[in-house]
């Protein structure tokens, strides 16, 4: 089994319209600049958790932990399949939240 | 086409109804997300990256100018103002919410449309040759037993909880342009030595994890019989099917498991006591009543003369233009793989458009290819230049049908819950690499197809390139395959050795295409000269930059 | 368990009876595995017998036996195991069973209709369950397009009757 990594952060998809939301003190977030970042197991889990609520109550569905990293001050999703959701397809840079302009664009070319 | 009736408007209506029922319940916390999803997925509904995807069946791949304008209409109202075909002829939007799903349904039902099992275990949308009714090459259309399958398989009660997704397709034609024996059941429209026309079926196809090229199950089988022979095959399925590891709960591997001999055996006993039964023939009086609905459109007497015409024009005729049955007609591909666009992509500004050019040149239908392009099967050759005018207009114009450039990709990563890797982009580079028109007339038939992960909904098994996504730790990587084929010659394509990153897969496929152009003798395709060389020369070629860089 | 049967509420007349516990005097359902081990006992009681099939057994495996059952129960180990939409099917058409088919397990709300159209004529349903919700079921679809065992009249027999 793999070792839980070093920083992690808490997503789901929202129920109504599938929208990818991250969990920030208790309530979730749009963007993935906002999530909160778990540098500590228990707190992680605790999160998830607690996330199980939003479940039980129709707001978001299939809430996990995924693995994010620091560089150059920034926290970054590892996996493309996370930065990706966390931006929008990288075949169409108009759509998805990568589209607002308040979002940071994420490198995902080829 | 198809029209539907009182019985078939209810049916939809009511399953629409149905349907915001179980929205409502799931939103009241009446059904849990389990409860829920295979619900939503026999309403084509799935949960993927970004938001939900909506797949909206399109049978045997067959559109009217009114449907295609609904679907323009719900890109721009519900989703972002595009759409995507898929290898199964079907759309899908990208961007749906839940909450709107009911009213969709509801504006689909209206022009006669629904998502009914479009996904889920269950028996999926019935798909033909892009080119019925058109071709002179058919026995007979195969769309009036597509639509009585579509019928018969629609909420059967017996089938809708299989082991695992079931497909169907129905081909009439010598040249398989409907990848045939891909297909968990297929259905071949045959002659016997009488003259009779009857069914030869098959089970045992599809692609994932374990790909399979579908075995012969029984050679003739008589009109009236059909049905009953096909729900015997499915009842075998049901029942002697694994239900304990969803990697081994395909037909595929219920047949290969027990033998085709055993199979057949099972089948045949089923069959002889439906047949008995009498409960499920067909009466000739009842594919005649379908038969009238596709009719074809009554064909002018027209000259039979090609226009000639701009120097694209030519081109564009060259690839996309093909033989009709009728003189003065042709049938027409509008390619959805213009250079360094998503294939099987279409905007509702397009769409609206191609309903327009259908009203205006009088061609009634449209239909979809596994290949995800469009066609239009009744064009009037005197038509054809206004015509690729107005697709140029529209960059609906690429002139690469059949060639290495029309390329079958899916949505892949940028999109997909399930996918491992991205599709698309790598579609776009090796598209541009080929762009050349004159390279891609030389390099000639060269069918590549992408999938995005092992699911293989960009049917990579059954390319002549394949390429298969994978996530080698957490980074995206591309193996090729060579060999496979979607056509009559029907073949699983073989993997070459290890991947290749993004950055490598693109001059990796030209070092390949490079090996065959070197290779070839006179008239070979790609295909015939892999076939005839063997795989050692191309991954040779294609792992020399990694050999130069190991040294 | 709440049992539904034509269409109400009513009392389980049967005791289904694990493989090691000893016989009940009256009504009682068994396993397949109990029925093929204490037959001849089963068989000779002088009270109405049922057995319980799980998803994987082939009712098939009962014989001629099959007839002396007053109950076939066919489980739903997950609502995605649709086996017993066949084994129904087959218990109607091919062994002519006339007895009680009851469902029980994990099946949907939404499986009922299905059920009933293959053969299933009772319910084991969830404490709570409320029948207006079992008579709803059976009303979502009207028309069906094929043939099953209900004998329900399907959508083309229906074009080909006249209508006024």
């Amino acid at each position: 089994m793999a070792a839980t990594p070093a920083l992690q952060v808490l997503t789901a998809n929202r129920l109504r319209d599938g929208a990818v939301v991250y969990w920030q003190a208790g309530v979730w977030a749009d963007e993935f600049k906002d999530a909160d970042v778990f540098n500590d197991k228990a707190a992680a889990d605790a999160a998830l958790a607690a996330a199980m609520v939003f479940v039980k109550d129709r707001v978001v569905v299939n809430p996990y932990l995924f693995a994010v990293r620091e560089e150059a001050g920034q926290i970054r999703a590892i996996e493309q399949r996370e930065i990706i959701r966390g931006a929008g397809p990288s075949v169409r840079r108009d759509l998805g939240k990568q589209a607002k302009p308040s979002m940071e664009a994420f490198d995902v070319s080829i | 086409m198809y029209r539907y009736d009182e019985f078939d408007a209810k049916f939809v209506k009511e399953r629409v109804a149905q349907f915001r029922d179980q929205v409502e319940r799931r939103l009241a916390g009446e059904l849990t997300e389990d409860e829920f999803k295979p619900l939503r997925l026999m309403n084509g509904l799935y949960l993927q990256l970004h938001a939900y995807m909506l797949r909206i069946a399109v049978p045997y791949g067959t559109l009217n100018s009114r449907q295609m304008r609904m679907l323009a209409h719900i890109a721009r109202k519900y989703d972002k103002g595009y759409g995507h075909f898929t290898t199964r002829t079907n759309m899908q939007f990208h961007w749906i919410k839940l909450v709107d799903v009911p009213d969709i349904l509801e504006d689909l039902a209206s022009v006669e449309m629904h998502c009914i099992q479009t996904s889920g275990n269950c028996i999926r949308n019935v798909t033909a040759d892009h080119f019925a009714g058109a071709t002179d090459e058919e026995i007979e259309d195969p769309r009036p037993l597509c639509e009585i399958i579509r019928q018969w398989s629609s909420l059967h009660p017996e089938f809708v909880f299989l082991a695992r997704k079931f497909k169907i397709a129905v081909g009439a034609t010598p040249h398989d342009r409907a990848a045939l024996l891909w297909h968990d059941m297929p259905v071949e429209i045959v002659k016997n030595e009488a003259g009779e026309v009857g069914y030869r079926v098959y089970a045992g196809g599809g692609m994932g994890r374990t790909p399979y090229i579908a075995l012969l199950m029984k050679d003739f089988v008589k009109r009236e019989d059909i049905l009953a022979y096909l729900e015997a095959v499915l009842r075998v399925y049901n029942q002697d099917s694994r239900r304990d590891n969803i990697h081994k709960q395909r037909i595929k591997i219920l047949v290969n498991a027990i033998g085709q001999e055993e199979m057949q055996r099972r089948v045949e006993r089923e069959f002889e006591e439906i047949k008995a039964s009498g409960s499920l023939q067909l009466p000739q009086e009842e594919l005649d009543r379908i038969r009238a609905y596709f009719a074809p459109p009554k064909f002018e007497t027209l000259d039979d003369e090609m226009p000639v015409g701009s120097y694209d024009f030519e081109n564009w005729k060259k690839t996309n233009v093909h033989k009709h049955r009728a003189p003065g007609y042709a049938i027409a591909t509008i390619s959805l793989k213009a250079i360094g666009q998503t294939p099987g992509d279409i905007s509702h500004v397009q769409m609206d458009a191609l309903a327009d050019l259908m009203d205006q040149f009088g061609i009634d239908e449209i239909r979809v290819s596994h290949e995800q392009n469009l066609v239009l099967p009744h064009a009037r050759k005197r038509d054809l230049p206004a015509i690729f005018a107005r697709l140029q207009k529209l960059d609906l114009a690429t002139p690469n049908s059949g060639l290495i450039t029309d390329i079958i990709a899916c949505p892949g990563l940028d999109y997909c819950d399930l996918a491992n890797a991205r599709s698309i982009p790598i579609a776009k580079d090796i598209a541009k690499r080929f762009e050349n028109l004159d390279r891609q007339h030389d390099i000639g038939e060269l069918k590549i197809k992408i999938s995005g992960c092992i699911n293989a909904c960009g049917h990579h098994h059954a390319g002549h390139i394949g390429i298969l996504g994978v996530d080698k730790k957490g980074v995206e990587y591309y193996q090729i395959l060579l060999g496979g084929s979607g056509a009559e010659d029907a073949s699983v394509g073989n993997i070459m050795g290890p991947g290749f990153s993004a950055h490598d897969i693109g001059p990796a496929v030209e070092r390949v295409v490079d090996t065959y152009v070197k290779l070839r003798q006179s008239g070979e395709r790609f295909l015939d000269t892999y076939r005839r060389v063997g795989m050692e020369p191309f991954k040779n070629m294609a792992y020399l930059e990694q050999m130069y860089a190991a040294h | 368990m709440p049992l539904i049967k034509d269409g109400a509420f009513v009392q389980d007349a049967f005791v289904t009876v694990a493989d090691d516990a000893a016989l009940p005097d009256g009504a009682a359902i068994v396993s397949l595995a109990r029925f093929q081990k204490d037959r001849e006992a089963l068989l000779a009681r002088n009270a109405p017998l049922g057995i319980q099939l799980k998803a994987p057994e082939n009712p098939e495996l009962l014989g001629e036996d099959v007839q002396r059952f007053s109950v076939i129960v066919l489980e739903f180990p997950v609502f995605r195991d649709g086996r017993a939409f066949s084994w129904a099917r087959m218990l109607r058409e091919r062994l002519k069973f006339t007895g009680e088919i009851r469902g029980t397990g994990h099946f949907l709300y939404d499986q009922i209709a299905y059920m009933k159209r293959v053969g299933f004529d009772a319910w084991n349903v969830a404490e709570g369950f409320r029948l207006e919700q079992f008579h709803r079921a059976l009303t979502e679809i009207t028309n069906v397009y094929q043939p099953s065992a209900d004998g329900k009249k399907t959508i083309r027999e229906l074009r080909a009757t006249p209508r006024p």
